[in-house]
């Protein structure tokens, strides 16, 4: 497994330890977590995430095979938690299972579901299983999802969140004030949506979430380009975008069917007429939905301020790929694929034991054990 | 944060009847209650609330003479009324009131106290309850009148629960009270000193 020459004969990779890299990563100065969207962020390099769609199922297969096809395309995966406020798979188990397999997820914490007793625990369990990226979320009502009697929780919002957050991380303490031995070494995003009334408000609202934490922020789906530059501008004339890397949402629409279901029935989603009549004129409305996810991605990647993209393809994934190809942002860069944790030694150790040395034990085998 | 999925249709079959103003807080606003006009009075809110302030300030012997647990029960009962009236109030037991454009937080379906969620419609609604005004759309509105309406930009703590159905007012006077011995023992420490 350890190579004897650590960079094989190549240039070490500016995200590799030079020791090897099979090794896991120090800390770099000045940074909060050992996440490489956070290094890549800092770098200055035009970062593109994107977003799993968890299964409806205990499966962990289906969770590694919807990562698979970001391979090298993305610098983090988006764990929705609940998102719409439907039922799926846990954005903490959609995690410890991605990291398990070395992708770097940002786990998504809505506060619909889950009081702060719940969450701090979450947070120090996550960072424990390797997740370095953390979004706060309000979350959906929950009449926007599957279960609409459900008991809304909200007991902390976004911004309460992002501070306690904060606070077991760079104080070393619950919300309570009792010390934590290691505290959770992560990179803590949030969401802004600029296309929502009150407009005034959004800028000053991204500020107030940057002054209780945020250092990166995805937005909600961009579709109309005018709105989100004037955004920006009240953005940089605030000096926001010096002090908080802004990650633009994205996605490809199906057809103008779609574009009008999510219009009325997805919170916070604002796409104008034009958008609809473009995908209504065109032959392949799947291809042309496509052909505008990656034209807007043209403009907004040149707009002062914004640090990279964030996909949601939802149900689409397999054009993430294409999307982040066609549009060039990588500049022929290639996120990583695989990172090591800090306890991956200790593990491959543990389960060499468990594949090798352990006698395993079959039903049979017990009960020839017992009659014996 | 998005997820298309078409539960609409779903939702519509669960009962045979559903009354119209079902919410998932089933926060039922009173019927007389003021806050749009509280909202657009925000500023001279905010002046009478500072008199009332330092009134009850003043009010602290007595307040001490009677004590503030006794106090509490009757100054709850005409707090409840009287915010209930002007802003439909929920007794949060921490009113930010004055952090808020004169629009209580507590009427978001959401709660949330730190501005609004991502979900406000484009006519300036509820996302939850769509016949409701965006608490936190009036909240803005209400802090551009007020003279302190940068208050609106601190980042709030979340509600201590065990507040719940408690006096504000008095709390927030006995901490001021406190403050001011405080500050006076302070000075007289500076003088003998």
């Amino acid at each position: 497994m350890i190579p004897s020459h650590p960079h094989q004969g190549r240039p070490p990779h500016p995200d590799e330890n030079p020791a090897g890299p099979h090794l896991p990563l120090d800390p770099l100065p000045g940074h909060s977590s050992r996440g490489r969207l956070e290094r890549v962020l800092r770098r200055g390099e035009f970062a593109v995430t994107a977003e799993l769609n968890p299964p409806d199922s205990a499966d962990p297969e289906d969770v590694y095979e919807r990562a698979r096809i970001f391979d090298g395309w993305v610098d983090g995966i988006n764990a929705v938690d609940a998102s719409g406020a439907n039922c799926h798979m846990s954005s903490v188990g959609i995690c410890a299972l991605l990291t398990r397999m070395g992708y770097a997820p940002i786990m998504q914490i809505s506060c619909r579901d889950r009081n702060r007793i719940a969450i701090q625990g979450d947070v120090l369990g996550a960072a424990a299983m390797g997740v370095m990226n953390i979004l706060c979320l309000t979350g959906d009502g929950v009449q926007a999802g599957d279960q609409p009697g459900a008991k809304p929780v909200f007991d902390l919002d976004c911004m309460s969140l992002l501070q306690t957050v904060r606070t077991m991380r760079d104080e070393a303490r619950f919300l309570s004030g009792r010390n934590l031995t290691t505290p959770p070494a992560v990179f803590l995003g949030a969401a802004i949506n600029p296309f929502a009334p009150p407009y005034d408000f959004r800028p000053l609202r991204l500020a107030k979430k940057i002054a209780a934490g945020a250092q990166f922020v995805q937005s909600q789906y961009c579709f109309d380009v005018a709105m989100f530059r004037d955004y920006m501008a009240r953005v940089r004339d605030l000096g926001l975008h010096e002090s908080c890397f802004i990650l633009c949402g994205v996605g490809p629409l199906a057809s103008a069917r779609t574009a009008r279901w999510m219009r009325s029935n997805v919170p916070g989603v604002h796409i104008p007429d034009a958008v609809v009549a473009r995908l209504e004129g065109a032959a392949d409305q799947k291809q042309e939905g496509k052909r505008l996810c990656i034209d807007i991605i043209d403009e907004v990647k040149e707009i002062e301020g914004v640090a990279g993209i964030h996909v949601m393809a939802y149900r689409q994934e397999e054009y993430v790929a294409e999307i982040v190809h066609e549009s060039g942002v990588l500049k022929g860069r290639r996120p990583w694929r695989r990172e090591p944790r800090p306890d991956d030694a200790l593990v491959a150790e543990r389960l060499d034991h468990i594949l090798h040395d352990a006698p395993v034990e079959s039903p049979q085998e017990i009960v020839r054990d017992v009659t014996q | 944060m998005a997820d298309a999925k078409p539960t609409a249709a779903r939702k519509g079959t669960a009962t045979a009847y559903r009354p119209a103003d079902v919410s998932p807080q089933r926060r039922v606003q009173r019927r007389r209650s003021l806050r749009a006009w509280s909202v657009r009075h925000a500023r001279g809110l905010e002046w009478l609330y500072g008199r009332f302030a330092s009134v009850f300030l003043a009010l602290h012997p007595l307040w001490k003479a009677v004590g503030y647990a006794r106090a509490e029960k009757p100054v709850r009962v005409v707090e409840r009324q009287v915010k209930g009236l002007l802003f439909d109030c929920r007794m949060c037991g921490q009113c930010i009131l004055s952090s808020t454009g004169m629009s209580c937080p507590m009427n978001c379906p959401k709660q949330l106290r730190n501005g609004p969620c991502g979900g406000v419609r484009a006519n300036g609604h509820c996302e939850v309850e769509p016949d409701m005004p965006c608490v936190w759309v009036k909240a803005w509105e209400g802090a551009q009148r007020m003279k302190g309406g940068e208050a609106i930009l601190a980042v709030q703590k979340p509600v201590d629960q065990s507040l719940r159905e408690t006096s504000a007012w008095l709390r927030v006077t006995a901490q001021a009270a406190t403050e001011r011995e405080k500050a006076r023992a302070g000075e007289q420490a500076g003088e003998q000193a």
